[in-house]
């Protein structure tokens, strides 16, 4: 466990194989407090294994460690089963490990109406229900937020957007994030720190300095053009 | 017909209500008929109670726990999905069974014998089916959870495979008492029906629990009192009657999630 300096996770020659494949290799990184760690690269890049195994799901070689006490709050891609169950929104927070008592207080800091407390969970829509989910993972008031691949473009024009929600949560609370991605936009909007990951670690740093044509290419092995829009 | 304090009557209630309460939380894990086969590796035991005879629950339940151990070590050392394990178990169980079963006697194990039940049988299996209820009231916010998403049950601190072993362990016990109720063959409708009818009418969890808890009692002791009444095998009437409970949710199904 790490203790007293600024950083909230350490990571050291890392190494996730699954099922026979090396599905991350070489990688060591530091996540210092507040900070917002972008993890970029194509599909199949051990993007998502990297946010599984820093929660411990998956077995790896090498070292993870979290600062001791850090609180872990976690925003998967997809749940594939749950709008087939019978929950409403609320008993969804009720799964929680410490039950939430204020429901529509959690709803209203992401930006939803209250009255979705008593939704059938299946009946959200896609927007709604990431929100929903960054919601789930703040009621446990963690101090990381491990989030995978936020869908953009959700909101209505003129709402916050997924992305607008994050960078306020990140100035409110002061929450360290990583955040999984493969869109070069939200890397640049929203990271002080760009992790290129294809495997194993291809470029590190600064977004600016780090994403370079070069390194676009050696991360993704093809030229990468990209035009900057705005995610509100 | 059975009086209201008749042990069939109240083992129905407490078994009935208890196996509905836990299939609620096997059908939202997509695992309702892993209750199935578990109940046919129930028949080797029962086999056994029947040739000793001993209370048929107490032939099954070790060879269920037996079945429900391997199949967690299985699942965690091969990762194959739960359902394909519980049936390579299953079809060893049920090979065994009609080695020995004697088959004068295989009505009582197949279908269960629920009115012959008496007052000491009765107590042991209300207690157990209490303890089920308890543990499975208890552990059910962590095993949904872990059902949803194992690594979003980890991130909350949730120990997903000692979950799944509780979970496995009290199917086990259930069903070692479904046997007695309704047979090995029937087990896994008493588990999966009440929960199914149910969902079609609820959107919500406290609801939808409720509902399968209901429905399983009220079958239950329509069963044993038709079963009383016209002299026909009590267990079959039990699933029969959550069937048409089940059938009488139908026009209501899709409609309820709305919330």
């Amino acid at each position: 466990m790490l203790e007293g300096d600024r950083a909230v996770l350490a990571v050291s020659d890392l190494r996730v194989t699954l099922e026979g494949r090396v599905v991350i290799e070489d990688l060591s990184l530091t996540v210092e407090q507040g900070e917002i760690l972008t993890v970029l690269g194509p599909n199949g890049a051990g993007k998502t294994v990297l946010l599984r195994a820093l929660l411990g799901t998956v077995p790896y070689e090498g070292a993870i460690e979290w600062r001791e006490g850090t609180r872990l709050g976690y925003v998967p891609q997809r749940l594939p089963y749950i709008r087939n169950l019978p929950l409403s929104v609320r008993d969804f927070f009720g799964l929680k490990r410490r039950a939430v008592q204020d429901v529509e207080e959690m709803l209203d800091a992401v930006g939803l109406d209250r009255l979705l407390a008593a939704k059938g969970i299946g009946t959200l829509s896609s927007g709604q229900f990431q929100r929903t989910l960054i919601a789930w993972a703040l009621a446990g008031d963690p101090d990381v937020l491990l989030f995978d691949e936020p869908v953009s473009g959700v909101d209505a024009s003129g709402e916050e957007t997924v992305y607008g929600l994050l960078g306020r949560l990140h100035r409110e609370r002061n929450l360290t994030m990583l955040i999984v991605t493969h869109d070069l936009a939200v890397v640049h909007r929203m990271s002080s720190t760009v992790l290129c990951l294809n495997r194993r670690p291809v470029c590190q740093g600064p977004p600016l300095a780090t994403l370079t044509p070069e390194n676009l290419r050696r991360l993704y092995g093809t030229e990468v053009a990209f035009y900057e829009h705005d995610h509100g | 017909m059975p009086d209201l304090l008749h042990p069939s009557l109240i083992l129905g209630i407490f078994v009935g209500g208890a196996a509905g309460y836990l299939g609620s939380l096997m059908l939202s894990r997509r695992m309702a008929l892993v209750a199935g086969p578990l109940g046919h590796l129930a028949l080797p035991g029962i086999a056994l109670a029947l040739l000793c005879e001993l209370d048929v629950s107490l032939g099954a339940f070790p060879f269920v726990i037996v079945g429900v151990v391997l199949i967690w070590v299985f699942e965690r050392s091969t990762k194959l999905p739960m359902e394909a394990l519980t049936a390579i178990v299953f079809a060893g169980g049920l090979a065994v069974a009609f080695l020995f079963l004697p088959m004068e006697q295989a009505e009582a194990a197949l279908v269960g014998d629920i009115l012959q039940v008496e007052g000491g049988d009765a107590a042991i299996s209300v207690v157990a089916a209490l303890g089920v209820w308890l543990a499975a009231r208890r552990a059910y916010p962590r095993l949904v959870l872990g059902d949803i998403s194992e690594d979003l049950a980890v991130a909350e601190g949730i120990d997903v495979g000692r979950n799944t072993l509780l979970y496995l362990l009290l199917i086990g016990v259930i069903v070692a008492l479904g046997v007695k109720m309704v047979g090995g063959l029937l087990t896994a409708a008493l588990v999966a029906i009440p929960p199914a009818a149910a969902r079609n009418v609820t959107g919500d969890l406290a609801r939808y629990t409720g509902g399968a808890v209901t429905i399983g009692v009220a079958s239950a002791i329509v069963g044993v009192v038709l079963g009383g009444w016209t002299g026909l095998p009590a267990g079959p009437l039990i699933i029969l009657a959550s069937t048409a409970a089940f059938l009488g949710t139908l026009p209501f199904a899709g409609r309820m999630s709305e919330g």
